[in-house]
């Protein structure tokens, strides 16, 4: 067998059409099971929806039984020799079938909020991405500065990362109440989570990228004439920018991980308040529509900033990825 | 086989004792004193370097060669000012240095060209530092790329160019700041042997052609002797000088010069100094036989 159709060398690169295939199958994968499980009758589907009640009293036309209890009224039933009852086998409301999902991803964006005081479900997408652009921003714009002076400068770090370190272990949502208390019950508390969230691990993490900056290239630029500012500036950012560009993009992933509480806190809204509302109504197939959205705005944005992050730095090597 | 009768490494032709006679005239640009580094280590206080002593003149090539462990890295980098020594001290045009300073370039032997900058903005850096104007420090910088040769990669970035066309560019940004010495620290140690010779070959030109002074280690001995009008030889543990080696060969010099007699007394001479014959109970002499036992009885056999 050639090199290049191996599918299993260790850490080997494949071709371009096999990583094509393997992309298009990592997504195509658990659609197929999915699909499985929904549309073949004999896999899973543990309830009955019922289509005509037949004798039995408590069958309502639509209704989801236990395919036991079913079984029971049907066996009861024909001993009776009563009107039998029918119905087909189906899977619980909390598991909607593809193509159901796929409808309610259309629809939510088409149709009309049933109350009007209630959201577009872009709407709702966003408010909760200004959420996100707020706390992260907020967050950038202290974290960032404070991460680079900690891992350029040890009295900085030692100064800020015991604290740090520290606070980071307490859980976000844990300051809910308190924000509520200071920051009201709208955006305000929201953003704080978000920014609680982030701007500690985003302080460590960014002290360490500037930390494995390669000290020859300080020393290097010292010989040349450097000063203090001057290496700040002109080598170690410069010099940790394409990796920092990086760190943000994860970060910027597990902001969104803390949106879904973040929302919880004061008035629910957002995303989170559709999802909530949806499930109350057992719209099931809305509050996949709606994950899915954030993870299809999530899988986009960070596309969209690799690709960017590629013309920003275009000294980087090709990054490698196994 | 018959043993090639050899002069006397210290035996100097007419021409070349002229030459260093010359070359003693001229001012001395840097000069150590009586420097001494210590570390503290695991294994409590190293002495690194020890009563270093020693002279370059203006122009001069001078290459530092020594066993592992001799101290010839902490050495230069003492000179550049990235470490301070314990004791001595060390005089640029008779004036104490302490910090790092664009007065004395340094190229290392990793490369450390900064990898967000092209090939130009490289060698534009120090003289920016310096506060040339852009336009100043971009003509300036295109004269030293041109005389690396390397004129037609000066946009490229370093990761596009191969080992020894970034040192040439390391080289051509530590010349911009018209330092008074260049202090190479094994510059080619990382570069192949047909690159290295190439290289060699070039920084000689260089050399020539401009008002510099080097200081440049290497644990190749021929590369020392080819480059280098003394050799500083240091020992280890601690690192002291063992000699300084006035360089018979003649300048200028070329490849065939590496089977002349000068050459090859001078190298028979570091060769004695660096690696002395060794004893029995020396690690570095493991017998075949042992290595080949390996296990409980691992004896010396008899």
């Amino acid at each position: 067998m050639s090199r290049a159709t191996r599918w299993f060398a260790v850490r080997q690169a494949l071709s371009k059409k096999q990583v094509t295939t393997l992309t298009v199958l990592s997504f195509l994968l658990p659609i197929l099971l999915w699909s499985l499980v929904s549309y073949v009758p004999f896999l899973w589907h543990p309830k009955v929806e019922i289509m005509e009640p037949g004798s039995i009293a408590w069958f309502k036309p639509g209704m989801l039984v236990d395919r036991a209890d079913f079984t029971e009224q049907e066996q009861l039933a024909t001993e009776q020799q009563a009107a039998l009852p029918t119905g087909v086998r189906s899977n619980p409301i909390y598991l909607p079938a593809p193509h159901e999902v796929a409808m309610a991803f259309y629809f939510a964006f088409t149709t009309e909020p049933t109350r009007s005081s209630e959201q577009w479900l872009h709407e709702s997408l966003w408010h909760s991405i200004q959420i996100i652009f707020w706390g992260f921003t907020l967050s950038s714009l202290l974290g960032v500065p404070i991460g680079v002076l900690c891992g350029t400068y040890v009295a900085i770090s030692k100064l800020h990362e015991p604290f740090i370190e520290f606070f980071r272990y307490l859980p976000a949502p844990a300051f809910g109440a308190l924000a509520v208390a200071i920051l009201g019950i709208h955006d305000g508390p929201k953003i704080a989570i978000i920014f609680i969230g982030t701007f500690f691990q985003q302080v460590l993490i960014i002290a360490n990228t500037t930390r494995k900056l390669d000290v020859a290239l300080l020393e290097a630029a010292l010989t040349l004439g450097a000063k203090r500012f001057q290496l700040l500036f002109r080598v170690v950012i410069p010099g940790i920018l394409p990796d920092l560009y990086r760190d943000q993009r994860i970060l910027l992933g597990w902001a969104w991980t803390y949106l879904i509480v973040a929302e919880l806190i004061g008035t629910s809204s957002g995303i989170t308040w559709f999802i909530t509302q949806q499930a109350r109504y057992k719209n099931f197939d809305n509050v996949y529509a709606a994950i899915i959205m954030i993870g299809i705005i999530g899988v986009v944005s960070d596309l969209l900033l690799a690709r960017l992050g590629k013309r920003l730095f275009p000294w980087e090597k090709e990054q490698v990825k196994v | 086989m018959t043993q090639i009768e050899l002069p006397s490494y210290l035996e100097q032709s007419a021409p070349v004792r002229a030459r260093f006679d010359k070359l003693k005239q001229r001012e001395v640009i840097l000069e150590v004193k009586h420097l001494g580094k210590q570390f503290n280590s695991q294994q409590g206080l190293v002495t690194a370097l020890k009563d270093i002593n020693f002279k370059t003149h203006r122009r001069e090539f001078v290459c530092v060669i020594g066993p592992s462990g001799c101290g010839k890295s902490t050495l230069i980098r003492i000179l550049a000012g990235l470490e301070s020594p314990s004791s001595g001290q060390v005089l640029l045009d008779n004036k104490p240095v302490f910090d790092p300073g664009p007065d004395r370039g340094m190229v290392f032997q990793g490369y450390t060209l900064f990898p967000w900058l092209s090939v130009k903005h490289n060698v534009m850096f120090g003289l920016e530092m310096q506060g040339f104007t852009k336009a100043t420090a971009e003509s300036e910088a295109m004269n030293w790329i041109e005389l690396v040769g390397l004129d037609r990669f000066a946009d490229a970035y370093p990761h596009q160019l191969s080992g020894g066309m970034k040192q040439r560019v390391a080289i051509a940004r530590a010349l911009a700041n018209k330092p008074r010495i260049l202090l190479m620290d094994e510059p080619f140690g990382a570069l192949d042997a047909q690159t290295r010779s190439k290289m060699q070959e070039n920084l000689i030109e260089i050399w020539r052609n401009i008002d510099i002074t080097i200081l440049f280690i290497t644990h190749d001995l021929d590369e020392a002797i080819y480059l280098a009008d003394r050799i500083l030889v240091l020992k280890a543990n601690p690192g002291e000088v063992e000699e300084l080696i006035e360089v018979s060969v003649p300048r200028p010099r070329h490849s065939g010069q590496f089977i002349s007699p000068e050459f090859l007394a001078t190298k028979k001479r570091l060769e004695e100094l660096i690696h002395p014959p060794t004893t029995d109970d020396d690690a570095d002499g493991l017998h075949m036989i042992r290595m080949a036992h390996v296990g409980d009885d691992v004896e010396v056999m008899e």
